[in-house]
Parts: structure tokens; sequence; C-alpha cells
């Protein structure tokens, strides 16, 4: 089951509506700064697809400026 | 473990970074209430939460959200709440009827307080009676005492504890800037490179703003450097200790000017833009004398003149006087010297306690006006606060003989917009500053004033030379009011004790050393009949007739009060936060304008009341320009000699706050530091015969005192020197200390005196 994090950099005066949106994706969590323009976003899903998809799902979003991978980790599934 | 990852890349990005609810996240909250609010303790200003549970405040931690703090807490602040459960609080008034006390309602009690103020003045006029307030007061409190006293009664009879602690900083600002207060902030400390301390043992005065520091060293490379007269854990933690002898502060700063004018490390950009040099008298006295008045004559000089007076500082010079290594002295010149280094220097009471505290402030300031090191992110000077509302209510309100909430007494339109705003008659508002703090407890003692009231204080265990200030206070000629939430050597010597409600058991205002504003809201009833110190100056204040001017109810008196209050610095150069911003957030930094928070004053990039079209504006100072003071060494008011062998050095210790009323209530903090002691080196100890734990007194020409002795234990002073903390009032190091002052802030010198050790 991958496990990402990432730094997303909002566009200016948009940090509450990327905030907003992305509290409703399904896999993911937000994590926002206090006192800077800037989040910190945990997705966890079931597989390498899904895992694209959302990343494509949360770059596609107007109120992004910038996404950046800072670590990945991969759980094997116990079936 | 991912989400840790990317927050920990995110503050290597971004010094300072907060993610909040991640701290917050996962703890058990069980049925507590937190309820957030500044620590009642130090100058450093950390953000709380209080756990309520049934009405009692049963849980204490650090605010996360907080950027002071970011959730930290030194072992007082943890502990706080517990002295309210004290045995011996004070719940009740008491008023002294034949040499005992009786308990009184407590309206009585304000009944009497306000009669004998009225009769006092009609009798003896209005500058018999004199209010003695606090670093420690809230905004609310200090605002009324200064509306009651100033534009009610009409007395600049209104002093308070910071002038024992931050005056000299204070002078330094005004007379180098223009205008009060730091130019920085503490995010400050996530860039510099370098953090110099002179005189001040951060580790146990300000530990989280140490914390701070020891974090920057350890993950960034940041240096430490600790010059001070004794070894203290700071030392320990530093990278570099350099100790100098007492008062020979006053020529390094000025050895270091040397080196960097010297080696070519002036900013001469900077300094034809931005400085004007200029001196003032010399050999000013020391204060010790009743009535002693100074007034200081400034002069205009040129940089060719600044830098004639140097050449009397060389390092070779100063060595042999400071007692330190010309290697030493050279290196913190080069620390300053270079441009490519972010310097903080910081600095407290071994600056400011001090006879010539106010020309030890300009020198640090010059040689960070020299470099050009000031008002940039991690570089710049910073004068730390030692109360947690030293800068909020003391300075920003102006509880002292000749400020008003905005200028001072002396100014007529400063008088006028006091006047238009308190809606009083401006001719009320005496023009001429009366006493500062030793000089009115002087007339305390003389009998010139017949009437005291304090509040949020213990000036008979502060004091220096309490040895005079005690039979002063104890005399008929005075009547004396103590406000307090505990008995202390100062109740013990009132006419009417009144009960005061504690920190959290009202609202207040708190402000900070970085210029944080912080509200809280009440959290807990007091008991008995105590009442808040605002609320009762407003309730003797109309009992007085002057009702019209305190016309706040009392559930939002601090509400209203505030809004009254933030008129005074409506603008660009003070305007303070809202209340709503207050409640809302861990604080906000003035100037607060157009809903954000100054970081750095003086430099345009940051600071909206930069006008000048420069980098930099000074706007403190007519012409926008800071001043470079030429400020001489001159030696201390009284030195070891024959007699007299020893320095004397008092201060704090972490465990304690000033003098003990609370944190020797806390039983834990008690224990862990019982009573107060007296450090000697242990080579004096040896030729003295005494040994760590034996009893020895300390004696100088005012009085004496009896502590343990301790060797090789907290701290180590130099050889010819020894080290009291003066939290302990059966040890009363303040019977022992001299109230010599500087004559430009009146600030005494706690820090210097001369004093024989012997076994007792």
């Amino acid at each position: 089951m991958p496990i990402k994090s990432y730094l997303a950099y909002p566009q200016a005066g948009k940090k509450k509506e990327l905030i907003e949106t992305l509290t409703l994706f399904k896999d993911c969590e937000v994590i926002p700064a206090e006192n800077k323009e800037i989040l910190v976003i945990v997705t966890e899903t079931q597989d390498a697809n899904q895992e694209d998809k959302i990343k494509d799902k949360i770059e596609a979003l107007d109120s992004l400026k910038l996404l950046t991978l800072v670590s990945g980790f991969n759980i094997p599934q116990n079936d | 473990m991912a989400a840790a990852a990317a927050m920990t890349a995110a503050a290597t990005m971004f010094p300072g970074i907060i993610f909040a609810s991640e701290q917050e996240a996962g703890i058990p909250n069980g049925n507590l209430d937190w309820k957030k609010g500044p620590c009642r303790f130090c100058g450093v200003g950390c953000g709380i939460l209080v756990g309520i549970e049934n009405g009692k405040a049963v849980a204490v931690k650090g605010d996360p959200n907080s950027s002071v703090n970011k959730g930290l807490l030194c072992v007082k602040g943890y502990h706080q709440t517990m002295c309210i459960q004290s045995k011996d609080r004070l719940t009740h008034a008491l008023v002294k009827k034949n040499g005992t006390y009786v308990e009184t309602p407590i309206n009585e009690a304000l009944d009497l307080v306000a009669s004998k103020m009225k009769s006092t003045i009609e009798k003896h006029g209005k500058d018999s009676v004199a209010m003695y307030t606090s670093g420690q007061s809230t905004i609310p409190e200090g605002y009324v005492a200064s509306k009651f006293m100033k534009g009610a009664i009409g007395t600049n009879n209104l002093e308070c504890n910071a002038r024992l602690c931050m005056a000299s900083a204070v002078a330094g600002f005004l007379t180098t800037f223009g205008a009060d207060e730091p130019m920085g902030c503490y995010e400050d400390f996530d860039h510099a490179d370098y953090f110099i301390t002179w005189g001040n043992n951060m580790a146990e005065m300000h530990p989280v703003l140490f914390s701070r520091m020891l974090e920057q060293k350890n993950n960034r490379g940041a240096k430490i450097i600790d010059f001070a007269t004794r070894t203290t854990r700071s030392s320990a933690a530093a990278n570099k200790s350099i100790l100098f002898e007492p008062q020979t502060d006053l020529a390094v700063g000025n050895a270091i000017c040397y080196e960097i004018v010297k080696n070519g490390w002036v900013n001469k950009l900077f300094i034809e833009k931005h400085c004007n040099f200029s001196k003032g008298l010399t050999n000013m006295g020391y204060g010790m004398e009743d009535k002693y008045k100074f007034k200081d004559k400034p002069e205009k000089i040129d940089f060719d003149q600044y830098k004639a007076f140097l050449e009397d500082y060389t390092p070779e010079k100063v060595s042999k006087l400071a007692k330190i290594s010309v290697k030493d002295i050279k290196y913190l010149a080069s620390i300053y010297g270079d441009p490519n280094k972010k310097v903080m220097s910081l600095w407290c009471m071994g600056v400011n306690q001090h006879t010539r505290g106010t020309w030890m402030n300009n020198i640090i300031y010059n040689i960070h006006l020299l470099t050009a090191k000031i008002s940039q992110p991690g570089n710049g000077p910073f004068s730390l606060t030692g109360q947690p509302s030293a800068c909020g209510t003391a300075r920003e309100v102006g509880t002292f003989t000749h400020k008003l909430p905005k200028g001072v007494v002396m100014n007529p339109k400063h008088r006028e917009l006091a006047a238009k705003i308190w809606k009083v008659p401006v001719e009320r508002i005496p023009a001429k500053p009366t006493y500062h703090t030793t000089e009115m407890f002087r007339a305390v003692d003389r009998g010139d004033i017949k009437f005291i009231w304090t509040q949020v204080v213990n000036p008979l265990v502060s004091l220096p030379r309490t040895s005079r200030f005690r039979p002063g206070m104890e005399k008929d000629s005075c009547f004396v009011v103590v406000s307090d939430v505990f008995p202390t050597p100062t109740t013990d010597v009132a006419d009417v004790i009144l009960p005061a409600s504690w920190h959290i058991e009202k609202s207040g205002l708190y402000g900070n050393s970085e210029r944080r504003t912080q509200h809280w809201d009440k959290m807990v009833e007091g008991p008995g009949e105590t009442t808040p110190d605002a609320w009762m100056t407003i309730q003797v204040a109309k009992r007085m007739g002057y009702g019209d001017l305190f016309p706040y109810s009392e559930e939002n008196h601090v509400e209203e009060i505030y809004n009254e209050y933030r008129q005074f610095h409506d603008g660009k150069k003070h305007g303070m936060a809202p209340l709503e911003v207050l409640k809302k957030e861990s604080g906000a930094i003035w100037p607060y304008v157009d809903g954000k928070s100054t970081q750095w004053r003086f430099n345009a990039e940051y600071d909206p009341a930069c006008s000048n079209g420069e980098v930099f504006h000074f706007y403190g100072k007519p012409d926008g320009k800071a001043v470079i003071w030429q400020r001489p060494y001159e030696p201390a008011a009284e030195s070891p000699d024959d007699e007299y062998p020893f320095w004397l050095n008092t201060g704090r210790v972490i465990e304690h706050w000033h003098t003990g009323s609370m944190t020797r209530r806390i039983p834990v903090l008690h224990k862990a530091m019982p009573n107060a002691y007296v450090e000697l080196h242990p080579k004096d100890a040896t030729v003295l015969g005494i040994r760590n734990g034996e009893k020895v007194k300390v004696t100088s020409r005012r009085g004496s005192s009896i502590l343990p002795a301790s060797i090789n234990e907290r701290g180590l002073p130099t050889q010819g020197q020894v080290f009291v903390p003066f939290f302990d009032e059966n040890m009363l190091i303040n019977d022992v200390t001299l109230d010599a002052f500087c004559p430009i802030s009146k600030e005494p010198d706690y820090k210097k005196c001369a004093v024989k050790i012997e076994k007792a």
C-alpha cells in the first residue's frame, strides 16, 4: 500500500480553498501549517495505479501552485 | 512517519513553521476545557493552555499554536497554577486595627482606602499620594492606574517596578532610536548565525528562548557566545564563554567598536544615510543622594571625533581593565565585523541594572549600527524583557512618573491627547515628573509621601537597599495599601491589604519582549472576595468622585478599557491589534497594520511605517536617523576595597520568579530550590576556610545577610566575586545592595556593590 507525503504550495490567497478541496478527497490527509502558506499532504492508496490517480487529481487543482514529493513508503498488503 | 518526514522537510525550509493541529492530535483531552493565554511569568511570553475541570485549573501545557514557544514551557510555566492552591492565599481584605489585621468586607476596605486617599490629598496636596504598580500588571490594570493618578487626581506620583528592570533599556532605545522596544522579533532566532549574550543567563532567565537558540545550534550550527561576569548554565551550553570584570562591559563594547573602525568593517553608506553621532555629559554621579537630579546635555559630534574617542579603547588597553584577552576582544569584534554573518546581541539585567545602563545599551546599538546589522531577520540587537508585561503595560501604557499612554507628560501635545481620550481638562495632567522609584521610596522614608498603594509587586524584597526602605514604609507618616495574592514582607507593613485576583482568575492582556500583545479570558473564579486590581482601582476612583471617568462595566471592563487604550496608539508606528484578533490568535505583534503584525521595524521591506523612501527609516527621530553615542567607561558606584573586598552580584534562578511569593508556594519548585545561597569561587572559599553549605555572612556598608555557601554547584563566580539570588525573603540580600542608579534611566544597579564575606 503506497503511502506518500508531499509539500503543497497553494496559489497566492488560495490556501483555504486548497485545504477545503483536499479534505474532500478520499485517501488524502491534509496537515496545514499554521503560520506559513504551505500544506503537508499524505496519501495512502491501494496500489501504484490508485496512487498515480490521486496525484494527478491533486496536481490538476487550480488552487495548487506546486506539489513536491518528500517521502514514499510501500507497505506490503497481507491478504 | 510520512507526515513527520514532510514536516521536517518544511521546517528546514521555513524556520519557525508550526503544524499545531498535528501536535494536538492524538493527545487525550479527557473532560478538560483548554483555555489559552500567556504565561504568568517572564518576558518571553510563552503561550499556555490551561486545562479546566469542574471550575478548577488542573493542568497546564504549552500552546502549540504559539510561535513564541511552539508548545514548550519551562519548569515554572508548567507548574504556575499550583500557587493558587496555597493555604495562606489572601482571600479577604485585612485592615490593621490596633496592631492586628482584621478581616473586613472588601467594600468597607475600599471605602477606607478612598477616604484615606482623599483626606491625604486634602490635607497635604496631590503629590502626597502615590501608586506603585508593576511590569506584571495587566494592560487594563496599568491603564486605569495611569488614568486615575494623572487624569483624575492630577499627580505624576505613579511608578512601577519596571523602573528596576527595563528603564535603562527604554532610555537606550529612546536616545538611540527615539522609539521604544526591539526592532526585531523571535523569528530572528531562526536566522542568526551567532547569538552573543551580554551579561545574561538565558538558560535560566529566558529558558524557552534559550531552547530555541540550542535548537539552532544543534540543527544549523549557529554559535552561542556567552559574555558574562560569572559561569552559568548558559556558559556551559555556549560554544565559548568569555568572562569580564564587572562594569568593564562599557570598555569592551567600545573596544569592539574600535576594532570595527580600525579594520574597515564600518558600513560607511549605512552610517552616512542613517546615523548621526552624539555625546553627552560624563562624570554624572550615581544617584545615591536624596533628591539627586541629572539631565543629560547631548552634543552633536562627527565620525572623526568618535573615532578619536575610541583610541582610548584599543583591545590592548581594555584587556588589562576587563581581565579578558586581546584575542577574545578581537574575536568578538570579528564576529560583528564579518558582513556575511548574521548576529543577534541579547541582553537583560546585566546591562540594564547598571549605573551606566543607558550607556551600555547605547554601546551595543553602536556596534550594530556601525556594521548595519539591524532590523533584518537574524541580524540585530535584541533587548530582552524580564517581566511578562514590562513592555505591554509599564512601557506601552506608561506607568512611570514621566509617561503617558502615548508620549510624556512634559509634551503639551501628548497631554492634550490624553486629556481628549480621558475626557479631562488638559491642565489637570501635570507637566512635571515627580519621583522615579528609588526616589519615591526615599520620599516615603522622608515623610513627603503620606499614602502609597502598591499592586502586583513586592518592593520590600525587590528594592535595592531594603534596609532603608523597610523602616521607611513602617513609619506612621505613611498609610500603606497593598494589593496582593499572597502575604509578603510588603503586606507585613500594610495598613490595608486588598485581596487580588491571580492571573487566570481575571481577564487581561500582556505584552512580551517581541512586541506581542496577548489576551486571555478569565478561566476560573477566585476564592473569597478576591478582585481584579483594575476593578479595585476603579472602585476607589468612583468613591473619590471620579466615576464619570471610569464608566466601565464589571463584566466587560477589560474589553472596554483595552478599546479605549488602543486609541492612543492608532497609526502605522504603534497600531495595536483589535481584541477580536487577540482572542482568536496567540497574540499579535505591534505595529499591527492592515491585519498584519510588523515583525521588523525601521526596515521598509517589513515596516509600513517607513516613509522616507530609503531601505531604513529610524522614524522615532525627527530626521529619521539613529544616533551613535560616544559613551566612555566609568567605574562602578562602589568597588571592592580593603574593607569590603568582594563584588556582590545578585540575580535569579530558573525555579523562582522574582521575590518567590508565587513560586515558593509551589511545592515542586520550592523543593527543587528551597532557599537562597551565596556562590563563592572555590579558591576564595579555601582562603576563608568556608566549605560548601556552611553559613556565611555577607555584609556591606548598608546591611548584612546570612546564607549557606554554594561552591561549584549551580554557578561559578570569578575570584573576588560572590553571587546571591534574591528570591528568598528570609535571606534578604537587598538589605545589602546599594541604591545607586543610572542617572539617565534611574534604574538601580543590583549587580555591583562591595561586600565582605566571613563565616557566620
